[in-house]
């Protein structure tokens, strides 16, 4: 379907800035001979400024890459090409297809056609292997660890060193406390249970994974989505020394800082296209990027505060909650509509305080009162009764029915009030579920796909638009952004101020502070475990908090 | 699990009529399927797992068919009177009437995360208690009512051990099979108890339009779960519950509680087979039901409900007990012996998970490739 229609597709998709220069491609390194790869009709090549040029050789590139599922072509012609030593950014809207194309590069996925070529040759892995043998490292978007396997025995799955075919565990703890250390958590014990860990904790266990290989190319989707504020530093810090040793990284964030501190070229997706390729990761317009990625320009804002002060009156009172080797001691309200922002560390103890609030974890003193009514502890129905809701922290594991259908994970808290004597009425809730998916911008809007097949950052506004429906006063929000692209963002911070705007109460966890700060209208700062700090939103900058946020380390919050 | 497999389900079960059938007005301007700004995506009805679970059952319909073809190859002279014809049919019924019941409470357990060993042992439980010289005294609604309290209890206590008291299901099942099995020996004395009850007698040797009864048991189970699974709160949760337990638990549903009510329910399907076991034996005893849960559980497989939970249908478990009938009557007609009946069936379960894992793969991929060439 694309031979014709390609060529003038792109050349409106590059846009004004991007059209300026399009035969100074192939010109630096010849490599490139689209007539030999291109199909027929041979489409322009896409941009590569000139100036942005980065030393290093190409090591992968890809040209033409088609991955279609089921009812969705995820990659309709991609086009990439990552140089050594360089961290090549993508850029793309949540389904625009980032993760597919990094799966491809990982063997995870098979493409329909078009070509992959690693180190001048051209490739086909057909199982993560055989790409991790060739030198590609993969640090999966959602988590892929083995929950009851050691730290170590993870980080080295699949390749453990081995003496005569037993496994040198002293070697490979070792190896392991080495690597952690580079990562700068020297705290992990490498014989420690993944499962024990907080989701951070995780995250740097796969990050662990990735460099026990000797990789030439590492991938990283969306790795700073679970980093605290410091830990994201950190991670900057290590692309740097691998990059400095001429390894390459790709590189997934939806966080246009991020892109723009770390970043040397940017390739941006958009509906499975490459849309500009190779662009300065430093130079170029926000504008820009986001008009490749959409098609409109977004402006990234939050919204306004209403300007008088909510005076709701007061919906959750927490009286001097404990959770032992948690948190201590935290008192704090919420008025209905009105937004509190939780500020802290990852491992400050939010996440935990939340569920315990909600009745997940049993809280080992203090009390959580509804309305001015106490609420039963430890009991997750009693919570919901009260009304409230939870979208919590790690959508997988905790939030989502993996092979049910959108509609039936998004109604999964409400099918009940729908249901009458205990039949349920899937039309309503389709019905609901639809709305919801337009109000969230859900791509593809089709309710009826199970949630597997959904991008990541379209599971995210799954699980927080569960608590859209039915009639939840209290929303308990943690990391509702996480993964979330640019626009549906914004559509999400839209939504939450005005469910404030209804009277809906709002308790918002974010490691990242400009969220906190722009979207609260009351911020609370935790570290270790206590309130440290209250404040109104306005009265706070960004310096101030992470000021009082830092310090802290990662195992606090772990289970011992 | 969807609309698709409404259509394959036995016994036309229709949901109730006051269920409002058409989808509630959306709101204004909800667009259709395609997402307004993905050019690139959507081609084509998503079918999703409910597509696959569809394709699935018809790939156990193969099977079914390519047994009769057997059949039909091995004895064409009985193949050739229709009357025989007729007849077989109901005695395959009639064969997997009992597991079959026993197997629709075995899919929701499953389905729900659990699985119950316990089975058999509940239907000789249930079998012996309700034919004890005082239960009999009672009459035939006597004798039914002990089968069916006995058993839910038993199941409640089941899921009591494992939801509240934190034991795996493997092993709390495991254990109550051999305690529930000792029990049955225990009140019959070791002895078979003879049931002098006609009307309960009757259940297996009597016909309504040519059909046994035991058959339109079976029928009525299966669509009264059908529509439990797929058309009642009772189902979602099952599903969710089995799927991802913490996510069902975040969204507030009371997991424990429901774990325990699935084995709850799974003795419930035993008290209804014990009775129909006594019937066809006209008797009880502590060794009847040997090995339903074994024949249970791998129907419930092949079927396509899947082990670790979160998924499954009664549809395909009903298939997945009538093929087993269906081997066992095709080696009776042939006068084989039951070893290699045995045999067989081993094989038979094998072939189809690896059938299925590996045909699934495969056929997504095909599909995927033809949808490709044809858009090009
Ligand atoms: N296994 C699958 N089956 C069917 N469709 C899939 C599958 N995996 C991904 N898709 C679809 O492919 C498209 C691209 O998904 P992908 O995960 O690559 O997006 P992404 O760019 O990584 O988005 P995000 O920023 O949200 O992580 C989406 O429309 C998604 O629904
Ligand atoms: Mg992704």
């Amino acid at each position: 379907m694309t031979d014709d229609k390609r060529p003038d597709e792109q050349v409106q998709a590059a846009g004004p800035t991007a059209v300026d220069n399009p035969d100074a491609v192939d010109a630096p390194d010849g490599v490139d001979s689209p007539n030999g790869t291109g199909p027929a009709g041979d489409p322009p090549p896409l941009v590569t400024p000139p100036a942005d040029t980065v030393p290093g050789e190409v090591v992968l590139r890809l040209t033409d890459v088609v991955k279609t599922f089921p009812g969705v072509r995820a990659l309709d012609g991609v086009q990439l090409e990552v140089r050594a030593g360089e961290v090549h950014c993508l850029l793309g809207q949540n389904g625009a297809g980032k993760s597919t194309l990094i799966k491809i590069l990982s063997g995870a996925h098979q493409p329909d056609s078009g070509q992959v070529e690693w180190l001048g040759e051209a490739v086909s892995f057909g199982n993560p292997q055989a790409a991790m043998k060739a030198g590609i490292a993969t640090i999966y978007q959602e988590l892929d660890l083995v929950e009851d396997l050691s730290v170590g025995e993870n980080a080295f799955l699949g390749h453990e060193p081995k003496q005569f075919g037993f496994v040198r565990r002293g070697y490979m703890a070792r190896r392991t406390r080495e690597i952690l250390a580079r990562l700068g958590h020297p705290e992990i014990p490498p014989r420690r249970m993944v499962r024990t860990l907080p989701s951070a904790g995780k995250q740097i266990v796969s990050m662990a994974r990735a460099l026990s290989h000797e990789a030439r190319l590492i991938i990283m989707d969306e790795p700073s989505a679970v980093l605290a504020h410091d830990e994201v530093g950190n991670l900057f810090r290590i692309i740097r020394e691998l990059t400095a040793q001429g390894i390459a990284v790709i590189y997934i964030s939806h966080r246009m800082e991020e892109i723009r501190e770390i970043g040397d070229r940017v390739t941006v997706l958009k509906d499975g296209r490459t849309t500009a390729a190779n662009l300065p990761a430093r130079t170029t317009p926000t504008r820009d990027l986001v008009s490749r990625m959409t098609g409109r320009t977004i402006e990234y804002v939050f919204p306004d505060r209403p300007a008088d002060a909510p005076a709701g009156d007061e919906l959750l009172q927490v009286r001097q909650l404990a959770r032992e080797g948690e948190f201590a001691d935290v008192s704090l309200s919420v008025h209905a509509g009105e937004i509190v922002g939780i500020a802290g560390l990852v491992g400050s103890g939010r996440s935990e305080l939340l569920e315990t609030i909600f009745g997940a974890r049993r809280a080992s003193s203090g009390t959580v009162s509804m309305a001015g009514r106490q609420v039963r502890p430890g009991s997750v129905g009693a919570a919901v009764r009260a009304g409230m809701g939870m979208a919590p922290e790690e959508r997988k594991s905790q939030a989502l029915l993996l092979g049910e259908p959108v509609y039936r994970n998004v109604t999964l808290a409400t099918f009940t009030r729908w249901a009458r004597l205990g039949f349920t009425d899937a039309g309503r809730e389709r019905a609901e579920a639809n709305e919801v998916a337009d109000r969230l911008e859900l791509r593809p809007r089709d309710v009826r796909r199970p949630v597997r097949t959904l991008s990541g950052g379209n599971q995210q506004k799954v699980v927080v638009g569960r608590w859209l429906l039915g009639d939840t006063k209290l929303l308990l929000l943690d990391e509702p952004t996480r993964g979330v692209d640019v626009g549906a963002r914004a559509e999400l911070y839209q939504v939450i101020r005005a469910l404030a705007a209804r009277g809906v109460g709002v308790l918002l966890v974010s490691s990242e502070v400009p969220e906190v700060l722009g979207l609260a209208d009351r911020v609370l700062v935790m570290r270790e475990g206590r309130v440290v700090h209250e404040a109104p939103a306005g009265e706070l900058d960004e310096d101030t908090v992470l000021d009082l946020v830092m310090a802290g380390s990662l195992m606090e919050g772990a289970p011992a | 699990m969807t609309e698709r497999t409404e259509t394959a389900a036995p016994a036309a079960a229709a949901p109730p009529a006051d269920r409002p059938t058409p989808v509630s007005p959306a709101p204004a301007g909800a667009p259709a399927h395609k997402g307004a700004g993905a050019p690139g995506n959507g081609n084509g009805r998503w079918s999703g797992d409910a597509g696959e679970s569809f394709r699935r059952n018809l790939g156990l319909v193969g099977v079914l068919v390519v047994l009769i073809i057997i059949g039909i190859i091995t004895r064409p002279d009985l193949y050739g009177d229709m009357n025989w014809v007729g007849d077989n049919i109901m005695s395959i019924l009639t064969l997997a009437s009992v597991v079959g019941v026993v197997t629709v409470g075995m899919t929701f357990v499953i389905i729900g995360g659990g699985i119950d060993l316990s089975v058999g042992a509940i239907v000789a439980l249930a079998g012996v208690w309700s034919t004890t010289v005082a239960t009999q005294s009672y009459g035939a609604g006597g004798m039914i009512f002990t089968a069916i309290v006995v058993a839910v209890c038993v199941g409640l206590v089941n899921g009591f051990l494992i939801s509240y008291g934190r034991l795996v299901p493997f092993i709390a099942t495991l254990a109550m099979l051999v305690a529930a099995r000792g029990l049955a020996a225990e009140i019959s004395d070791k002895q078979t108890q003879v049931s002098n009850n006609a009307t309960i007698n009757g259940i297996a040797s009597n016909d309504i339009l040519g059909i046994p009864v035991l058959v339109y048991i079976l029928a009525g189970v299966v669509a009264a779960g059908w529509v439990l699974l797929n058309r009642t709160t009772f189902g979602r949760r099952t599903v969710a519950v089995g799927g991802n337990p913490e996510a069902a638990r975040l969204a507030g549903i009371n997991v424990r509680r429901h774990s325990m009510l699935l084995y709850a329910l799974s003795g419930l399907c035993c008290g209804i087979a014990a009775i129909m076991l006594t019937a066809q034996a006209n008797s009880a005893q502590a060794a009847m039901a040997n090995l339903y849960e074994l024949d249970a559980i791998a129907a419930a497989i092949i079927g396509g409900t899947l082990l670790s939970g979160g998924r499954g249908t009664i549809v395909g478990s009903l298939l997945g007990v009538i093929i087993f009938a269906t081997i066992t009557n095709l080696f009776a007609i042939n006068g084989l012996s039951t070893e290699a009946q045995n045999m067989v069936k081993g094989g038979i379960i094998v072939a189809a998970v690896l059938v299925q894992q590996f045909r699934f793969k495969s056929l997504t991929q095909l599909l995927a490739r033809n949808k490709l060439s044809s858009t090009n």
